[in-house]
């Protein structure tokens, strides 16, 4: 079965595109720093990081609908950790209900919080899609590795974006292995137990497979030492863009501490 | 003139668990044949061949062009091995093809100039030129087992050892397969289940059946005796 989910887009072409993964990690890692650093309030850094970012979007030419589909997915999750700062945090009440046994109250200090941490969860969100659907997760992993991010660890994500779609495909065979012999019907709790099995048949599956493929590295010479090779190109345009946003990213900050 | 490429001589082995899966297993075989390795499930053709380039280690009764398997000539015997295993999702384990072709070559120290030549010419013999980019999920069945063999003809072996080359392929698939395989100037080994991949690509077949030696000659006398097939669980009597 095709996937391409993670990283869709990331084979277009565009100024974005063509940059070195490099530096395009720092520049995304850079710009979610300043945006969790900004202090709460500032509405006009807020404004002015949605505009660098919307440019940069603008300039990697891919659709403005892409960017607000994968939000929609994110975006619930961070809405779920912070729905619950309004009631918990003291300060003026803006608003308090009876609910049977319990009152419950909404402090406008609260509110301010969730606003700020779902702007800042979004803008972060945004440069992350961006430097997914402009670079090929192999040249993610390409980058972080000559960032100097431990092996192991580019090794391990490694195998997961290759080994992730296989598993998934083999949850859909099994999946319909079940619904093959599930006659309708049947208590819940019996259906609950079935998936447990298959959690467990996944996971022995996994472990087996784990086997089989360590196997083929050693038979080609794997002596725990991942080498690869070095294919990226660090040019003058990415000295030049990692410069760029560096400069507009630290004027952002030193204009909100003037305003 | 021929010369033993691989001399193996009465390999035991038991796993863990206690399953005898090889007893007293005596074979040798010479350079530029091609040999098909038959027999039923759980005879051990797996297990042997795991013994070729030292995955698995028993006893020291292999030698490999003369000389024992053992940690200091490790290195070169897997790049004198080619091993290919049956599932080729397990043997291509890297983000893009030529990450998982130049895999063998930059273990073996080779320079970055050698691994992208190495890798240009395995994928050239394959007929998978141009596929460098592409990721091995989104490859067919057929190509993915042309990728596998190419990733380990980049390390340049001696000898190509294939576990299950047509399984789960269609016909076509598999005869496509068998022109590359034939065109491959190694010796070769060839694990199988599949009675006509043997006879279109072995001279010679060895019937292996509960971990020994049942039967060893040439291709066409073994596959015309039917008894013997099928007493070893290969073909149906009749």
């Amino acid at each position: 079965m095709k996937h391409s989910f993670l990283d869709q887009y990331s084979d277009r072409d565009s100024i974005i595109h063509r940059l070195d993964p490099r530096g395009k990690l720092v520049v995304t890692t850079a710009f979610i720093a300043a945006v969790v650093m900004t202090p709460f309030g500032s509405w006009l850094a807020y404004g002015l990081y949605f505009i660098v970012i919307a440019a940069l979007i603008a300039l990697s030419r891919l659709p403005v609908s892409h960017f607000i589909k994968r939000s929609l997915v994110i975006i619930p999750f961070v809405l779920l950790v912070a729905a619950f700062v309004p009631f918990f945090k003291e300060g003026e009440v803006a608003g308090s209900y009876n609910l049977w046994l319990w009152n419950i109250s909404v402090t406008h200090s609260g509110l301010q919080v969730l606003y700020n941490i779902m702007i800042k969860a979004w803008l972060s969100i945004l440069c992350l899609i961006l430097l997914t659907s402009t670079t090929s997760f192999n040249n993610i992993l390409k980058g972080l590795e000559q960032l100097k991010m431990p092996k192991v660890i580019v090794m391990i994500m490694s195998f997961m974006y290759r080994y992730i779609f296989l598993l998934t495909d083999e949850v859909l065979r099994m999946k319909q292995a079940r619904d093959s012999r599930n006659f309708g019907g049947g208590r819940k709790l019996w259906q609950i137990g079935t998936v447990g099995s298959m959690i467990g048949t996944l996971f022995i599956r996994s472990y087996e497979r784990g086997e089989r493929v360590y196997a083929s590295m050693v038979a080609r010479g794997f002596d725990g030492h991942a080498r690869t090779l070095g294919q990226l190109q660090f040019s003058r345009r990415d000295a030049l863009f990692i410069a760029v946003l560096g400069t507009v990213l630290v004027s952002i900050s030193l204009i909100n501490l003037v305003y | 003139m021929t010369e033993e490429i691989v001399t193996i001589k009465d390999l035991s082995f038991g796993y863990p668990d206690g399953r005898q899966a090889l007893n007293d297993v005596s074979l040798t075989i010479y350079r530029g044949e091609s040999v098909a390795l038959v027999g039923p499930n759980g005879a051990g053709k797996s297990t042997l061949i795991l013994h070729l380039n030292g995955v698995l280690r028993s006893n020291g009764s292999i030698r490999l062009l003369g000389k024992p398997i053992d940690d200091k000539n490790l290195k070169w015997i897997r790049s004198k091995v080619g091993l290919v295993f049956q599932n080729p999702d397990d043997q291509l384990f890297s983000p893009t093809v030529f990450d998982d072709v130049a895999f063998g070559p930059i273990n073996m120290g080779y320079s970055d100039e050698e691994v992208r030549q190495s890798v240009n010419h395995a994928l050239e013999m394959v007929g998978m030129e141009g596929f460098e980019k592409r990721s091995p999920h989104h490859l067919s069945i057929g190509e993915k087992k042309r990728v596998a063999i190419a990733t380990v003809l980049s390390m340049s072996p001696e000898i190509l050892v294939i576990d299950e080359p047509s399984s789960n392929l269609d016909p076509r698939g598999k005869w496509d397969l068998i022109e590359v395989l034939k065109s491959l100037p190694v010796t070769r080994v060839i694990v199988s289940h599949d009675l006509e991949l043997v006879e279109a690509l072995c001279q010679r077949t060895v019937i292996l059946d509960r971990g020994q030696v049942a039967a060893d000659g040439l291709t066409i006398d073994i596959l015309a005796n039917k008894k013997m097939l099928s007493k070893h669980g290969l073909a149906i009597a009749g």
